[in-house]
This record gives structure tokens, C-alpha cells and sequence, in this order.
């Protein structure tokens, strides 16, 4: 099954320029390569900052534009890793495992089965 | 070998070997989490090499090494970098190979022991024991409990850091602490079991898997300790088993044990379960699963439902009744009571169990009275008992049965008025 990790981190944390900061952002790239050889990762990718964004909406036709994120919080969402694991249990493992989860949070959501309904809320 | 061959021969060999490497695996590291990272870095370099060179004589030895090699290097690697942790040296330390046949069957107890652990709460132990021993997926745990995944993905991290930090361990307990250990074991596996039994709706596969599995637990059991409750509780899992096809009509609706087919009972399950009752019997130490199994067995004889032998049962669940108290054993036995002697006297033996009232909101009492009225001719009590059995069933099947009684109780009433 393929489960997307979703990166959240509060960025005034992670590009303080602080050693602690540092030395886990150096952890990365050797991270990435050992998980990819391991056959986990699919794709990786880091996102840049949310002043960078611009959020789009289509109401009754017409689009509209925000600058900046859909929400403004503290966290932001930081990057996108794409993993393989056998199930729930394996992805949280291997989520535990990344660098990013030592200064910020890690989502880890199922991609989605489209031979399953849709689901009903 | 072709790269399909190779491909379905590693499946084969996942299926069969993955759930005892990781036990043994677990031992070696020290960890459930390396223990699977190592499971997994054991496949991945079997597939890379398997379609190569060929599948090793013993597949089981050589994951078990590649895998241990894998991460003990990579620990080396990283301790190279942060300096030496002193509880690596030990296991950097070469130890021999594992592969002797006893030491893959104790690893796996070990898991089982470790996973039913008392100090685990009773929902991790089941999660845990189902995805370590039983190799399910977080996933299929979820469907089959109908819970969410994230809720069990829960269950079993809280299980591993508890494993973990009252440092439980990996052992199979000792002749003392046996008892406790064992009964909260069999616990686990009879849970696992009738959870996929007691189902009759929703996803069927995957509670029959759960079945499935929790034979094969208790026969772990068996084959590895010849204590007679896991012989009995192995054996009544097979008879109920056996039944199982018996037990519901194509429809889904439950065909009573009266009125099964007895030609669809598993003779060769029946036969072996027996057998294992009679060992339990040997020992003179029969606890409440092989009492339970051997009053089932009285059942699975009988070649009618007119040719039971109900004193038999009386007698047993005498037995039962001195080792577990619960009221529904209570009942149970003055149903067979009742058999034996007439329905006035198990109506009244039925009434004076659940005049204690422990058993007031247990839909399966209320049907018992119910079929002792409805069998007394006593039509209006039998309606009013169904009806409360009704009120208090969830089931699907148990509720249309009850139904049906309701609907042919009034016919019969509105016959005898004509």
C-alpha cells in the first residue's frame, strides 16, 4: 500500500540557522537515499515556504484567488513523501524513522483506493 | 529460474517463513521495530538475489542472518558516526546461526507469550497478537474488528512502547508464572477465534481468517506445551468449527443445533478435537476449555439431536460449574438440565438462575426461557421472553431468528383461538 507522510513543521524552528536545526536537516539527503535502496520511498518532495503559495477556489464559476495558504497556522505543511509499506503500522514506523519528525509532525495518510466507495460522511 | 518463478517462489516463502523469521528476529535484535526493519531489508535482498542464485536451502536461516546482518551493520555504521552505544556491543557480537527446528517453535511462543502479556491492555494484546504472530495487516485488523485503522495502528504502537519500556521479556514464562501467562494466552486466541465465529454478517473473509488463524495459534500451543487447557481450548475451537457450515442456512439465518445437518459436521475436525479432549482427560487437570470442549464433544457424537446424551452434559457442566462461576455457565446447565428432566423442571431450574439477575440483559437467557415456555405450551410468556430477547440482541441472524419465533408463537395462538 502506498501512504503519503505530509510534513508539518513551524518553519521559525527549522530555518533558525540553529545547530540542533542543522544537523537534522543534514540527516535528510542520507535518510532519503537509505529509504529509497530499502524500497520504501517512491518520491519525495519538500515544499517551498507558504508565503510562496496562492490558494485557488471555483465558486458558482468563477475562480478566485488567496495569496498565502489555505490555513494560516503556525505549522505549515513542509513536504510530501510518498512511501511503500506493507500496512498502517509499517508506514507509521518508517515515519518515526524521518529526520522531519524530530522538529515537526508527520501525517501519515493512506492514498486513496479507487475499487473502494467513496466514503460516506 | 525466471523472474516469476523467483517472484512466486519469495511469496511462497513470505507466507510461509516471514511470521517465524520475525519472531527470531526479535529475539536477536531486541526490538519489534529493527526486528521488522530487518524482515524487511531480509525480502528486499532476497529479491534482488533469490532470481540470481536460486532459493537458499534453508530460507528461514538465511533471512534470519541477512536480515540481522543488515541492520546490525547499519547500527554499526551509525555508532561509527555518535559514538558507541555500550548495548550494541552485544549484539554486534557474533552469535551462531539459529536454525535448529525447536529454537524457530520457541521464538514463536516467545512472540505469542510477549504479545498476550497481562500487563498489555486487552484490546493491544489482541491487535498486536494478530499482526506479530498472525501476520495481518493493520488494515485487515481494522475490517475485521470494524474499528478504524488509525484506532488499532494505535493500539499496537502503545503495546510495542509498553513491551518496551517495562522491559517484558522475550521468554516463555516460566513453571510458576506459567498458569497466569497461559490462561491470559488462550484468552487472546479464544477472542481472536470468536470474534471471526460469532460474525455471520459483514466482511466474511476476513473473519474467517480470523478462525483460521486462531486454530493455528492454539495448535502452535499445543504442539509446543502439552498443558491440558490448550489442548482444550484447541479442541473446542475445532468443533466449533467443524459445525460452522452447519450452523447457518444459505440465507444466513442460524439453523438451531435441533435441527442442523448433522451429514455437514467436519468428521475428521470432530474426530481429532475428541481426541485431544481424551489427552486433556489423561491429565486429570481439566480446566474450564477442556471441560467446555468436552461437553461440545458430547454434542458432536451424538448422531441425532434425540441421541444426546444429556446426563453426560448435567454431569459435565457440574464440573464446569466448580471452576468457572459465571452465570451463563449457570444457565447453560439448566437448560441441560431441563433436557434431561423435563421442561417444567428446566424452566424453573432457567428461573432461578436468572432470578439473580446478573443475567437481566443477556438476550440468549431470555431466549432460553422462551423456548422452555413456547416447548410448555405457555404461549404468552414465550412471546413476552422473545420479545425481551428481541429488545436486547444486536446481531442481524439473531434477530430475524427471534422474529420468526415471535411470528410463529402468535400464529400458533391465533390457530388454538380458531
Amino acid at each position: 500500500m502506498q501512504y503519503h507522510c505530509l510534513v508539518y513543521f513551524d518553519p521559525q524552528k527549522v530555518f533558525n540557522d540553529s545547530p540542533e536545526a542543522n544537523a537534522v536537516l543534514e540527516e535528510i539527503g542520507p535518510h532519503a537515499t537509505q529509504l529509497k535502496a530499502s524500497g520504501h520511498l517512491i518520491m519525495s518532495q519538500p515544499l517551498n515556504l507558504p508565503q510562496e503559495a496562492i490558494t485557488v477556489r471555483v465558486r458558482d464559476g468563477k475562480m478566485s484567488t488567496t495569496d498565502g495558504p489555505f490555513m494560516e497556522t503556525k505549522e505549515m505543511l513542509g513536504g510530501l513523501v510518498l512511501i511503500e509499506a506493507r500496512d498502517l503500522n509499517e508506514a507509521v514506523r518508517i515515519a518515526a524513522g524521518m529526520p522531519h519528525a524530530k522538529l515537526g509532525a508527520i501525517e501519515v495518510r493512506p492514498v486513496i483506493d479507487f475499487t473502494k466507495p467513496r466514503p460516506k460522511l | 529460474m525466471s523472474t516469476a518463478g523467483a517472484h512466486d517462489a519469495l511469496e511462497a516463502v513470505y507466507r510461509t517463513e516471514a511470521r517465524r523469521v520475525l519472531a527470531t528476529l526479535i529475539r536477536l535484535l531486541g526490538s519489534f521495530d529493527s526486528a521488522e526493519e530487518a524482515l524487511h531489508e531480509a525480502f528486499a535482498a532476497a529479491a534482488e538475489q533469490w532470481p540470481r542464485e536460486g532459493v537458499p536451502g534453508n530460507p528461514y536461516a538465511w533471512l534470519v542472518s541477512t536480515g540481522r546482518f543488515k541492520i546490525v551493520d547499519r547500527w554499526r555504521r551509525q555508532s561509527r558516526l555518535a559514538g558507541v552505544l555500550p548495548e550494541l556491543a552485544v549484539l554486534v557480537a557474533p552469535t551462531p546461526e539459529p536454525d535448529m527446528a525447536e529454537h524457530i517453535q520457541d521464538d514463536e511462543l516467545r512472540l505469542i507469550f510477549t504479545c498476550c502479556h497481562p500487563a498489555l491492555a486487552p484490546d493491544s494484546r489482541i491487535a498486536l497478537t494478530l499482526r506479530e504472530v498472525g501476520g495481518l495487516k493493520t488494515e485487515e485488523i481494522a475490517r475485521a474488528y470494524l474499528t478504524p485503522a488509525p484506532t488499532i495502528a494505535q493500539r499496537i504502537v502503545r503495546a510495542k512502547t509498553k513491551i518496551r519500556d517495562l522491559a517484558i521479556p522475550y521468554e516463555v514464562p516460566s513453571r510458576t508464572e506459567l498458569p497466569a501467562r497461559l490462561e491470559s494466552a488462550l484468552h487472546v486466541v479464544y477472542l481472536i477465534f470468536n470474534e471471526g465465529y460469532a460474525a455471520t454478517e459483514g466482511p466474511s473473509l476476513t473473519r474467517g481468517d480470523l478462525c483460521v488463524e486462531a486454530i493455528r495459534l492454539g495448535r502452535l500451543m499445543v504442539e509446543l506445551l502439552d498443558e491440558p487447557e490448550a489442548l482444550g481450548l484447541l479442541a473446542l475451537m475445532l468443533l466449533h468449527e467443524a459445525r460452522l457450515s452447519a450452523r447457518v442456512d444459505a440465507a444466513g439465518d442460524l439453523i438451531l443445533l435441533e435441527d442442523q445437518d448433522r451429514s455437514l459436521w467436519n468428521r475428521g475436525q470432530i474426530t481429532e478435537a475428541l481426541a485431544l479432549i481424551e489427552r486433556a482427560r489423561a491429565s486429570r487437570r481439566m480446566g474450564s476449555y477442556a471441560l467446555q470442549a468436552a461437553i461440545v464433544g458430547v454434542h458432536a457424537e451424538a448422531p441425532t439431536f434425540r441421541d444426546t446424551n444429556w446426563v453426560k452434559i448435567v454431569s459435565l457442566y457440574d464440573a464446569l460449574c466448580r471452576v468457572d462461576l459465571s452465570p451463563v455457565t449457570a444457565l447453560n446447565r439448566a437448560v441441560a438440565f431441563g433436557m434431561c428432566h423435563g421442561q417444567a423442571v428446566g424452566l424453573a431450574a432457567i428461573e432461578a438462575v436468572m432470578a439473580k439477575g446478573e443475567l437481566d440483559r443477556y438476550h440468549l437467557a431470555h431466549a432460553a426461557r422462551a423456548d422452555m415456555q413456547r416447548r410448555l405450551g405457555l404461549t404468552e410468556a414465550a412471546k413476552a421472553s422473545y420479545q425481551r430477547a428481541l429488545e436486547l440482541a444486536c446481531q442481524p441472524a439473531e434477530r430475524r431468528f427471534l422474529q420468526a419465533r415471535i411470528q410463529s408463537t402468535c400464529q400458533r395462538t391465533v390457530a388454538e383461538c380458531d
